[in-house]
């Protein structure tokens, strides 16, 4: 048996694999499928300022190997999680990260700062795949300029770890994850979903009420794999890989392409117990490949 | 999540099949109204798993029923498994309907289409906890109209058709039993424009009225929030806060 434990910028996690936001609702949820103290980290659903009832339905659209999303951060607000949610968190022996959007920098920092003397929440993870809506809705994530602001107030109002959750749906990734690097982002995880679209040819109309929505699932692991690659090579803070991990060998691929960490997402709605045999799977091939620990994997790509 | 053996899959007619799951261990306890959360293998266009209703439980052949219409890869693949093939479903999910609070009310079990398929096993449980049930079930024509005998087991059934094939001619609202009867309760399962004629009918008339909603859904435990539906409490999880819902949770217009 090999040793899985790892650490990701200031969190300590028992091993690589981590729940993506808003694809394991509290945890909670999969209590009755599995033990869910053995997973390394839940990243929390996405959690805003105030109560937001997210998008009109339909919200959802299948696609080959995938599914769009348009969900829109439904979640009943910070102070409710604080009040509500975390002290049902506490007794659960793993790392819970909050998922923390806005739509103004000021809600972010709002945001961040409720959660900052939280015992048992070592971290946050930042959504900037949020529309800015006072600089006219352009995500906070596609220009190096509008991360590095969002992630530099953040940091002045937020002492434990912060990972910054990147957008794919831009140019040049590594030029983002290089502005929120220096403007003390703890990692960085990878990626968001894939903006994309579904019509209804019988019906001439969009499926997704808002028409354009978020990909995810097996179809964006190979973008997802490129961008963990281009960006473990430039950046000096970890970077935890997520994007249509499926099963234990496509989380081995992210490790190999330089991830620190995964995250498992929509494959939890496929199989709730999807993360036990992924953790067992890790474990078995390093065993299979004599390695002693998780963390000789990282970046042990041969080109 | 169980994985389950399929005891036998009868096409019903082309459009319906009946698969009835059976297990080496006993089946979990299930309740009327809640779904199954079925992963469709061997199908590369069928990612999500296929949210189908609870038919009909025996426990004592140890039988899950499920009633499948083809409206898709999803449903078609279902619709091929064979006696002995595995397949693998979260259950029992979601919430249930809700018992009469007296012995003695009239309850109407409204269903069209492949939206009888709950009403079934409702009738069979409201049957066994000593309630006595009529059903009114409705469809395009007589084929559409499935397990008809299985439903006079458990009470008296009335029946519609639009071409008059079978039953009086006509919607569900307009059968004349609505008329003739003081029904106290009423449940409800099928497409959506039936039961928001159901409810409207049950809301002018000052009857309780639950209905089962259909939404398509990825998770079916309440975690990635794409099954909702607006209520009196905001956007809720069908999954989860239903599929039952009483129509007064309901921000239907009727």
């Amino acid at each position: 048996m090999a040793d899985l434990n790892i650490n990701v910028g200031k969190l300590k996690l028992k091993n690589p694999v981590m729940t993506a936001s808003g694809t394991f609702g509290y945890g909670h949820e999969y209590s009755d499928f599995m033990d869910i103290s053995r997973i390394g980290g839940i990243i929390v659903k996405g959690t805003t300022l105030r109560d937001r009832q997210g998008n009109q339905y339909p919200r959802m659209a299948e696609t080959p190997s995938g599914m769009l999303n348009a969900v829109g951060l439904q979640n009943k607000g910070v102070e409710y999680f604080v009040k509500n949610i975390y002290p049902t968190l506490t007794d659960i022996n793993t790392n819970f990260i909050v998922n923390v959007s806005g739509s103004t920098i000021e809600d972010y920092v709002e945001t961040a700062k409720m959660l900052n003397d939280l015992d048992h929440i070592p971290g946050i993870e930042l959504n900037i795949s949020c529309p800015n809506v006072k600089e006219g809705g352009m995500a906070f994530g596609t220009s190096c300029l509008s991360a590095a602001q969002v992630v530099k107030a953040v940091r002045m109002a937020y002492k434990n770890d912060l990972m910054v959750k990147l957008s794919p749906n831009v140019t040049d990734i590594s030029e983002i994850a290089l502005a929120v690097e220096a403007e003390g982002a703890d990692s960085v995880s990878l990626i968001n979903t894939v903006l994309g679209m579904a019509i209804n040819a019988e019906r001439r109309k969009p499926i997704l009420s808002t028409i354009t929505g978020g990909l995810s699932g097996p179809a964006v692991k190979p973008i997802a794999l490129r961008m963990v690659w281009q960006v473990a090579k430039v950046v000096k803070i970890p970077v935890i890989g997520l994007g249509g991990i499926m099963n234990a060998t496509d989380a081995i691929e992210f490790l190999l392409a330089g991830a620190s960490a995964i995250q498992i997402g929509t494959a939890n709605f496929i199989d709730p117990t999807v993360c036990d045999k992924i953790i067992d799977g890790i474990d078995e091939y390093l065993d299979r490949h004599n390695y002693k620990s998780v963390s000789q994997l990282i970046g042990a790509l041969e080109i | 999540m169980l994985d389950l053996v399929v005891k036998s899959n009868v096409a019903l007619n082309n459009q319906y099949s009946l698969l009835i799951l059976t297990s080496h261990s006993k089946l979990p306890e299930m309740l009327p109204g809640q779904f199954v959360e079925v992963r469709v293998d061997n199908s590369p266009n069928t990612f999500l798993r296929r949210p189908i209703s609870i038919n009909y439980v025996d426990y004592k052949l140890n039988e899950l029923w499920l009633l499948i219409q083809i409206v898709g890869e999803g449903t078609r693949k279902m619709c091929e498994l064979k006696t002995g093939d595995n397949i693998n479903l979260l259950v029992p999910l979601g919430n249930s309907f809700s018992l009469p609070n007296l012995k003695t009310s009239k309850l109407l079990l409204i269903g069209g289409g492949v939206g009888i398929a709950p009403l079934l096993f409702m009738g069979s449980y409201l049957k066994e906890m000593g309630f006595s049930c009529n059903f009114l079930l409705g469809g395009r024509s007589e084929e559409n109209l499935l397990q008809l005998s299985d439903f006079e087991k458990f009470g008296t059934v009335y029946t519609t058709t639009e071409d008059g094939t079978h039953g009086e001619r006509g919607y569900v609202t307009q059968h004349s039993v609505l008329s003739s009867s003081n029904f106290d309760l009423i449940y409800t399962c099928g497409p959506t424009p039936m039961m928001k004629a159901v409810a409207s009918y049950a809301y002018k008339n000052n009857i309780e009225c639950e209905v089962s909603l259909e939404n398509t859904m990825a998770c079916g435990i309440g975690t990635c929030l794409c099954c909702v539906t607006d209520s009196i409490n905001g956007h809720v999880c069908v999954c989860t806060e239903g599929p039952v819902f009483n129509i007064k949770k309901l921000k239907w217009q009727i």
